[in-house]
C-alpha cells in the first residue's frame, strides 16, 4: 500500500491520524527509571529463584505452624527412593502423590545426606552443584539486597512520579462491566492491541502488576524475614502475623511459585504484543505502534 | 549515507556477545574465588542491617514448657553420618564426661580448665527457645547453661579481645569443627554454654557435654561438643581464616538470617 508522504513521520507524534491507517509510529513508552527498575528486578528475581531452589533442595518439604521437621506432618514434599541404580522420585501435595521420575529428583551422592534425591536439578539452581546450602544461602542473602533496594526505590518512584496513578490504578472507564468483559475476552483471544489501545495499560495488566508490586513482592520480603532468628527478635510480630515460621516458609515458597507463574503469563503477553517491539520498548524506551482506523 | 554497520547493530551485537559469554562462563563466574568478594559484601550488608535493627539487644522469644517439640531433631555432631567416629569421645560419654575438661584460653587474664561439675555449679540460665535450622525446619527446646557474659566477665578479657572461638571435639573428613562469635553476640543475655536439655543432662545427639546457644543466629552456629574456647583479636590465623569450619566451606560467618 502506498501512503501519502505526510504519513511517514520519524518523530514521535500523535497516533490518531485517520488519514494514515496502518502507519507505524514510534512512541516513547517506558521512562529510563522504569526500564532500570524492570531489568534490575528481573535479574535479581532470577538469581533469587535459582538460589532459593538450592536452599529448598536441602529440605524439600513444606509445613504449617511454628515448628516442624522431618517427622512431623507436611503439606508438600518432594522425595524419592535414593537408589542411584533405579531412581524414582515423587511429589506429594497433601495426600496426593505424583510420580516425577525423570523430571525431578535425580539421585546424587552428597557428603551430608549420602545418596539423596535432589528435588530440583542442578541447571536450575545457584550454585549449580547438588546440595550447596552455604553457597545457595550466600547468593540468596546477596541478591535480596539488590531486589529489596531496587524495589523500595521503585515504590517511592512509582508514587512520587505518578507512575502508579497513571499506569497501575485502573481507570474508571476500564471498570465498567462491559469494559471488563471485553478486556477478558481480548486476552483470551490472544489479540494484539493496536492504536490507542496499545499505548495504555489495560485492566488485567494493571491488576496483575498491582498484585505483584503491592502484595506478592512485599509479602515475599516479610515471609523471608520471618525465617530469620535476628529479624524475629527485632520484629516479634512477624511470626504471629504469618501464623508461625513454618507457615511463613510455605507462603514464601508459594509466593515464589506465583511469581514464576506471573513471569510465564507476562512472557506470553509480551509475545502476543510483539516480542521484538516490546523488548525494544523496555530496553530503549521506544516502540512502534500501528495506528488503526478507529483511533 | 547510512553506514553498513550502524551503531545500533554494534550495540546489539555487543550485548549479545556479552550475554553469551556470561552464559557460557556461568559456572566459572559463580565459583567462590571469583564470586566470594561479592558474596561477602552481601554478608556485610545483612550484618549491618541486622545489627542496626538489634541495637537494643532484644531477646529472642521464649516459649512455654507445653510448647517443647517432641523428638527435637539433631543435625551434625557425633552420630551424624558425615562426622568421623571417635572412640575417645565414646569412652568419655560412657563415663559421663568425668574426665572431660573445658579449657578457656587466649586473651583472658584468668584462663581456666573446668569440669562438667564445675560448670553445673556456675550460675545457670534456662531458656525455652526456637532452633531455626538453615535447612528450613524449626523446633523448640529447653536449654540450660552458663551465660557467656558471666563467664567472660569472670575470666577478665584483655583490651585486644574481639572474638570468641569455640573448638569442638567432632571432625568432618578429618577437619576439626570450630566456629566463632564476636563479643557483641557472645555477651548477648541468651548466649549460653548449654549442659542441659529439656531438664536433663545434654544428650550426645544434642552436643554433649557442652554446646553453644546463640539465639539470634541460625542453626549451624549452635556448635556442639565444645571442649576449648579461645578469646582472640583476629579470626584470620585460625583454620582458613573465615571464622569457622562451615564458613571456611562457603557458609556465612554472620548468620542472623
Amino acid at each position: 500500500m502506498i501512503e501519502p508522504s505526510s504519513c511517514v513521520d520519524a518523530r514521535a507524534g500523535p497516533i490518531s491520524a485517520p488519514e494514515c491507517p496502518g502507519a507505524l509510529r514510534p512512541y516513547y513508552r517506558h521512562s529510563l527509571a522504569v526500564r532500570a527498575f524492570h531489568w534490575i528486578n528481573a535479574a535479581s528475581v532470577l538469581l533469587l529463584l535459582m538460589s532459593g531452589l538450592q536452599i529448598f533442595n536441602t529440605y524439600p518439604r513444606l509445613h504449617l505452624g511454628y515448628t516442624a521437621y522431618h517427622t512431623t506432618p507436611s503439606i508438600f514434599e518432594i522425595g524419592g527412593n535414593r537408589n542411584p541404580e533405579h531412581p524414582e522420585s515423587w511429589m506429594r501435595i497433601g495426600n496426593v502423590r505424583i510420580d516425577t521420575t525423570g523430571l525431578l529428583g535425580p539421585v546424587e551422592e552428597t557428603l551430608v545426606y549420602g545418596a539423596t534425591n535432589v528435588a530440583f536439578p542442578g541447571w536450575m539452581t545457584l550454585p549449580s552443584g547438588p546440595m550447596d546450602l552455604g553457597g545457595g544461602r550466600a547468593w540468596h542473602m546477596l541478591m535480596l539486597w539488590v531486589f529489596f533496594i531496587n524495589g523500595a526505590v521503585f515504590l517511592v518512584y512509582g508514587f512520587v512520579s505518578g507512575h502508579f496513578r497513571r499506569r497501575y490504578l485502573p481507570r474508571l472507564e476500564q471498570l465498567r462491566a462491559r469494559a471488563i468483559l471485553l478486556d477478558v475476552v481480548f486476552h483470551l483471544r490472544l489479540r494484539r492491541a493496536t492504536g490507542g489501545r496499545a499505548l495504555d495499560y489495560n485492566l488485567l495488566q494493571r491488576l496483575a502488576y498491582s498484585l505483584i508490586v503491592f502484595v506478592v513482592m512485599p509479602a515475599i520480603v516479610l515471609t523471608g524475614m520471618t525465617m530469620s532468628p535476628s529479624a524475629l527478635a527485632a520484629f516479634p510480630w512477624l511470626q504471629p502475623l504469618f501464623h508461625g515460621r513454618q507457615t511463613a516458609r510455605t507462603l514464601h515458597f508459594l509466593l515464589a511459585v506465583s511469581l514464576v507463574l506471573f513471569v510465564v503469563v507476562h512472557l506470553v503477553q509480551v509475545f502476543v504484543a510483539g516480542f521484538a517491539n516490546e523488548i525494544r520498548a523496555i530496553t530503549t524506551g521506544y516502540f512502534v505502534v500501528r495506528s488503526d482506523r478507529r483511533n | 549515507m547510512k553506514p553498513i554497520i550502524s551503531r545500533r547493530h554494534l550495540l546489539i551485537a555487543g550485548a549479545a556477545t556479552a550475554t553469551g559469554a556470561a552464559a557460557l562462563k556461568w559456572k566459572r563466574l559463580t565459583e567462590p574465588d571469583i564470586s566470594q568478594p561479592l558474596l561477602d559484601l552481601g554478608e556485610r550488608l545483612n550484618m549491618s542491617a541486622q545489627r542496626l535493627a538489634l541495637r537494643d539487644r532484644p531477646l529472642a522469644h521464649e516459649y512455654r514448657l507445653d510448647q517443647l517439640s517432641i523428638d527435637h531433631p539433631s543435625n551434625g555432631g557425633f552420630g551424624a553420618r558425615y562426622v568421623d567416629p571417635d572412640p575417645g569421645y565414646d569412652r568419655m560419654a560412657a563415663e559421663r564426661f568425668r574426665s572431660w575438661r573445658l579449657r578457656i584460653d587466649g586473651l583472658v587474664r584468668r584462663p581456666i580448665a573446668a569440669s562438667l561439675e564445675d560448670l553445673r555449679r556456675m550460675p545457670a540460665r534456662t531458656q525455652i527457645t526456637m532452633h531455626s535450622c538453615d535447612e528450613g525446619w524449626s523446633a523448640i527446646g529447653q536449654w540450660t547453661g552458663v551465660p557467656m557474659a558471666w563467664l567472660l566477665e569472670r575470666l577478665e578479657l584483655m583490651p585486644r579481645a574481639r572474638f570468641v572461638v569455640f573448638y569442638c571435639m567432632d571432625r568432618i573428613t578429618g577437619q576439626q569443627v570450630y566456629g566463632s562469635l564476636d563479643l557483641l553476640d557472645a555477651f548477648h543475655p541468651q548466649t549460653i554454654l548449654a549442659h542441659g536439655f529439656n531438664g536433663q543432662a545434654l544428650p550426645v545427639r544434642h552436643g554433649a557435654p557442652l554446646r553453644l546457644r546463640m539465639e539470634l543466629q541460625i542453626g549451624y552456629k549452635q556448635l556442639k561438643h565444645i571442649d576449648r574456647i579461645s578469646v582472640v583479636d583476629s579470626l584470620a590465623a585460625i583454620g582458613a581464616g573465615r571464622g569457622g569450619l562451615f564458613e571456611d566451606n562457603g557458609y556465612q560467618w554472620y548468620a542472623g538470617l
